[in-house]
């Protein structure tokens, strides 16, 4: 059970972060279970690469137990996607926001299924 | 000479310059010419390259001078050289047809930024179709992906924010399953570099990490290549994006996905363990019959003709999935062709449809959709456009002399080995559906009469009719002369096909 400590709280997180995307309607909140989900993964591939009792990949002969530094290099590179994504995301948002009031899905795309019923209503 | 070694770095590198180099001009005039001649170069470069490995094969090129499995290496086969000349060709298309079509579709003080957002696009797609390294290929997606999500955002109308921010779910979550995927594979085999992986994953893909890695890596590429029923994402994306994004989209975004794929499957995996030992070619085939048959027969009854197309899309990518699931020579390279047949056929439609809603869009309104109700009678008023969407829609459906009929030939041939008739009806009845669609818009445009109160109108200006009908041209040339789309498709599926593993 506690071997797999770390694992548990990524699956948590992971499952978590999906169910919220699935299940809020608020624009903000499916970004912030995005955001969750994102992390994650973060921890899926940090954890393994950390050896109790390793240090840092210094080559010297006072150490010979190293962690590996791969998995935290790359997530470095996806934690600066994440960013990216999630200010993409609240950019969208700002801009659904102004364009229709609202940022809750189903107002929106109350909305939308108005406009769409107009044009069909102009078109016949 | 020591230019001609770096023509894979260049590849890529050229385009991801441009698109700061836009930004820092702030002015549409400079940033459009240097994202072209960006794209034109690297169009250039990947005619150079395919050439280069027609003659020799393959080239592997350290990136930094790292040595692979250390470095990033980038990695061309027939594959991908194949793809980067798809993906690089119709960027240098599409552009000089952005100029024209964005005039009015986008402000003219974010001109610049839709170039820089185009360049990153081509960025992406190139880097994930070039890149030998796993995590790359992630990174590459998500440079690719975000600057999609910024460039449909960039439509006129609403719809295209709320577009944009679902793909950007749908999106991210893929992107995210592909990273989980690929961490998996790490976690088992301590390497990043695909082909240093082949070997070690032959031994651990039957574990439960190893299947866990499969399962994920599938679903994450299967929602951005928008297999059925994860294609949800893309009729709204590309029915109110920019004309001329549509055009791109379509023709090269789900593409790459499908390269994504083909090399996971075939080449990480090996078509042996997963199509052999594993219950996923009925899977596939299932879904490739659902996206044949539903997403082409939705296709018929919609009203807006981008919509109408999108649908297509799904549906045609239904054929692709359907020739991998055979795991022939015939079957992979009937999918092969279809992605580069398909791409040019789409990408050209929607440029058309583009050229012809730039022309009934009054100064500052926003552009009216397509719907049939606005082409009636647009044969009279537009005859060179018309012409131009039947011509790639008979492709679409398949006719002799057109692309679509030498990939679905193969496809029907690959169907045929495998004994398996009943496949052959399913894609003539598909093929049906096509006909149905496209006969919709024949109908429209040729034989109503031009809704009152519509001026006769003009062409569509030239600008935007041009690359609309150079890839039509293209479409009935690779009809005819196939050496070069059947002759790398089936090199390629040579050497993916039960490539040893």
């Amino acid at each position: 059970m506690l071997a797999h400590f770390t694992n548990i709280i990524t699956v948590f997180l992971m499952v978590a972060g999906l169910f919220i995307i699935t299940a809020r309607g608020n624009l903000i909140k499916k970004l912030v279970g995005l955001s969750l989900f994102q992390t994650s993964v973060y921890l899926l591939y940090i954890s393994p690469g950390k050896l109790i009792g390793g240090t840092a990949p210094i080559l010297s002969p006072a150490f010979t137990v190293y962690s590996n530094p791969l998995p935290h290099v790359l997530i470095l590179t996806a934690i600066v996607v994440g960013v990216a994504t999630l200010a993409l995301g609240l950019a969208l948002t700002v801009r659904i926001r102004e364009a229709y009031g609202s940022i809750e899905e189903d107002e929106i795309l109350a909305l939308d299924h108005s406009v769409e019923d107009d044009e069909a209503r102009e078109s016949h | 000479m020591a230019l001609a070694q770096h023509l894979p770095a260049l590849q890529v590198i050229l385009p991801l310059i441009s698109a700061p180099l836009a930004i820092l001009f702030r002015r549409a005039g400079p940033a459009f010419l240097i994202v072209t001649a960006a794209a034109w170069l690297s169009f250039a470069i990947a005619i150079a390259l395919f050439l280069q490995v027609d003659a020799s094969g393959l080239i592997s090129y350290p990136m930094g001078n790292w040595q692979p499995p250390w470095g990033i290496e980038y990695r061309l086969d027939r594959l991908n050289s194949f793809m980067l000349v798809l993906v690089s060709g119709m960027a240098a298309v599409v552009l000089p047809y952005a100029r024209g079509s964005i005039e009015r579709e986008i402000p003219h003080e974010s001109h610049y930024m839709f170039y820089a957002m185009l360049g990153l696009c081509l960025t992406g797609l190139l880097g994930i179709v070039i890149t030998g390294d796993a995590f790359n290929l992630f990174v590459f997606l998500e440079v690719s992906s975000l600057s999609t999500y910024v460039l449909i955002a960039m439509g006129r109308d609403r719809r295209a924010l709320t577009a944009a921010y679902q793909y950007l779910i749908m999106g991210s979550i893929g992107a995210t399953f592909i990273v989980i995927g690929i961490g998996f594979l790490y976690l088992m085999t301590g390497t990043l570099n695909l082909a240093d992986m082949v070997p070690r994953v032959a031994v651990i893909e039957s574990s439960r990490p190893g299947l866990a890695a499969l399962a994920f890596i599938s679903v994450g590429v299967s929602l951005k290549v928008a297999l059925f029923p994860l294609h949800q994402w893309l009729p709204n994306a590309y029915t109110y994006a920019p004309s001329s994004v549509s055009a791109f989209l379509a023709a090269t975004a789900t593409k790459v996905a499908l390269y994504a794929l083909i090399r996971f499957y075939f080449t990480v995996f090996g078509d042996s363990f997963v199509f052999g030992k594993l219950p996923l070619p009925e899977f596939m085939l299932i879904l490739s019959l659902f996206a044949m048959l539903f997403a082409n027969a939705i296709a018929i009854f919609q009203d807006n003709l981008k919509r109408l197309f999108a649908y297509s899309s799904v549906g045609q990518i239904g054929y692709i999935t359907l020739g991998l699931s055979f795991d022939s020579v015939h079957g992979v390279g009937a999918s092969i062709m279809h992605l580069f047949n398909h791409g040019v056929a789409k990408g050209a439609i929607f440029l058309l449809i583009g050229g012809a809603v730039a022309r009934m869009t009054t100064r500052q309104a926003a552009p009216p959709a397509p719907t049939f109700e606005r082409i009636a009678g647009l044969s009279k008023a537009m005859p060179l456009t018309c012409f131009g969407v039947v011509l790639g829609g008979l492709s679409l459906i398949g006719v002799p002399g057109t692309a679509g009929f030498v990939s679905k030939w193969y496809l029907v041939l690959a169907a045929m080995e495998k004994g398996q008739w009943w496949l052959v009806g399913a894609i003539l009845v598909s093929s049906l559906l096509a006909v149905a669609y496209v006969w919709r818009f024949v109908e429209a445009a040729y034989f109503r009469a031009p809704p009152a109160g519509r001026e006769t109108g003009k062409e569509a200006p030239f600008a935007l009719l041009i690359p609309g009908w150079l890839l039509i041209l293209a479409t009935l040339w690779f009809g005819l002369d196939t050496s070069f789309t059947a002759g790398a498709a089936l090199d390629a599926a040579q050497q993916l096909v039960h490539s040893g593993n």
